[in-house]
């Protein structure tokens, strides 16, 4: 008995390894520090119950919203304001739908009007995106920098929905845009990160100082994410944030995509600063060779 | 008077301010953001903007999106 007592003790004095915490060092994006790293939007969930409850899972603090007419006479008496607690979200509203800079613009500004009146803190922000067509929902780099550079005369922090060129990348943040969000692949998609050498070279251009970037350069992996794989290797290959929207939205569980994409970021992000082992093309032992009973083959 | 209201011919009568417009359309309490012929309309400048025949306005507000 004084055996099996001693072995009960033994157990409970194990102490559980030691695990990364889940906390995530402030990211600085203009004028607002955010402490997660997943923006999430707020469109195309099934009821606004869904979305308020998958936001809250996700673990965002960063909503996106889009700013369109209102419907007047049209009115079903819920708006998408009572769904979210404008206390506990960033909203940063977004400029979809635009084709051209002038329109981009004028969305933004409206944009900010209502967040001023909210007195949410995302009122000088814009997430900016002028797209070139309806069938890619690219963006059209041109007019993203056109209406990047009004924007930020006008005072905005400029988030940049960008393709994921790495030279159109490098202009905006020349022309001063607060964070370039490249896309993963076309808005809604659902197919990832299509081109991870392309991302690779926007984070190196963008962050690394060797190549001409500061460290604390903010580059957000935007559109095209499907799965909570998408997000990890986002944040593995060293962006510091991921913004989805239709992934947790359309999924057939939106509540339980969301928890899967907030601990995917998570993931990525402790799997980014860990130091990952190199690849090699064939295999190293994790058991020692030394005091194997057998034969080895080859040796 | 004839406005173009979010895409909708609308005839009023009298004259009639930004903030009138909104209390027609029940928006006088709603986050909501107008533009005049292009231009944004403050909210501290509902009151006194006065609208005028044919002018196009938008009142937009905010709906979900990514």
């Amino acid at each position: 008995m004084k055996a099996k007592d001693e072995l009960t003790m033994t157990q409970t004095e194990v102490k559980p390894p030691a695990t990364p915490g889940t906390a995530y060092e402030p990211l600085k994006l203009g004028h607002c520090t955010i402490h997660n790293r997943l923006v999430v939007g707020t469109g195309k969930y099934e009821s606004y119950e869904i979305m308020r409850q998958a936001l809250d899972a996700s673990g965002t603090e960063v909503v996106t919203v889009a700013v369109r007419r209102d419907r007047l006479m049209d009115k079903e008496g819920r708006s998408l304001l009572d769904f979210i607690d404008t206390d506990r979200y960033t909203i940063l509203p977004n400029t979809a739908g635009c084709f051209n800079a002038e329109d981009a613009v004028r969305v933004a500004r409206l944009g900010r009007e209502i967040l001023e009146q909210l007195n949410n803190p995302g009122k000088s922000w814009v997430k900016l995106e002028v797209l070139g067509d309806k069938k890619t929902l690219l963006p059209d780099p041109m007019g993203t920098l056109e209406a990047c550079r009004e924007l930020l005369a006008d005072g905005f922090s400029v988030l940049c929905y960008s393709n994921d060129d790495p030279i159109t990348a490098v202009r905006l943040r020349d022309a001063g845009a607060t964070s370039v969000m490249p896309a993963g692949s076309p808005i809604g998609c659902g197919r990832g990160i299509a081109n991870p050498a392309a991302i690779m070279m926007i984070l190196e251009l963008l962050k690394d100082p060797a190549a001409g970037g500061e460290k604390d350069y903010p580059v957000i992996v935007d559109a095209g994410v499907g799965a909570p794989s998408d997000v990890a290797m986002g944040m593995e290959l060293g962006a510091d944030g991921v913004l989805l929207n239709t992934g947790i939205a359309l999924a057939r569980d939106p509540v339980r995509m969301a928890r899967a994409m907030k601990a995917a970021c998570e993931a990525g992000y402790h799997g980014a600063r860990s130091g990952r082992i190199a690849k090699r093309m064939y295999a190293t032992a994790s058991s020692p060779w030394e005091g194997v009973i057998n034969p080895i083959p080859g040796t | 008077m004839k406005l173009s209201v979010n895409g909708e011919d609308v005839m009023l009568d009298g004259p009639c301010s930004v903030a009138r417009l909104l209390r027609h359309y029940e928006l006088d309490a709603a986050p909501c953001a107008v533009e005049v012929n292009k231009a944004l309309i403050p909210k501290r400048e509902h009151e006194g903007h006065a609208l005028g025949d044919g002018d196009i306005i938008e009142i937009v507000t905010l709906v979900g999106g990514g």
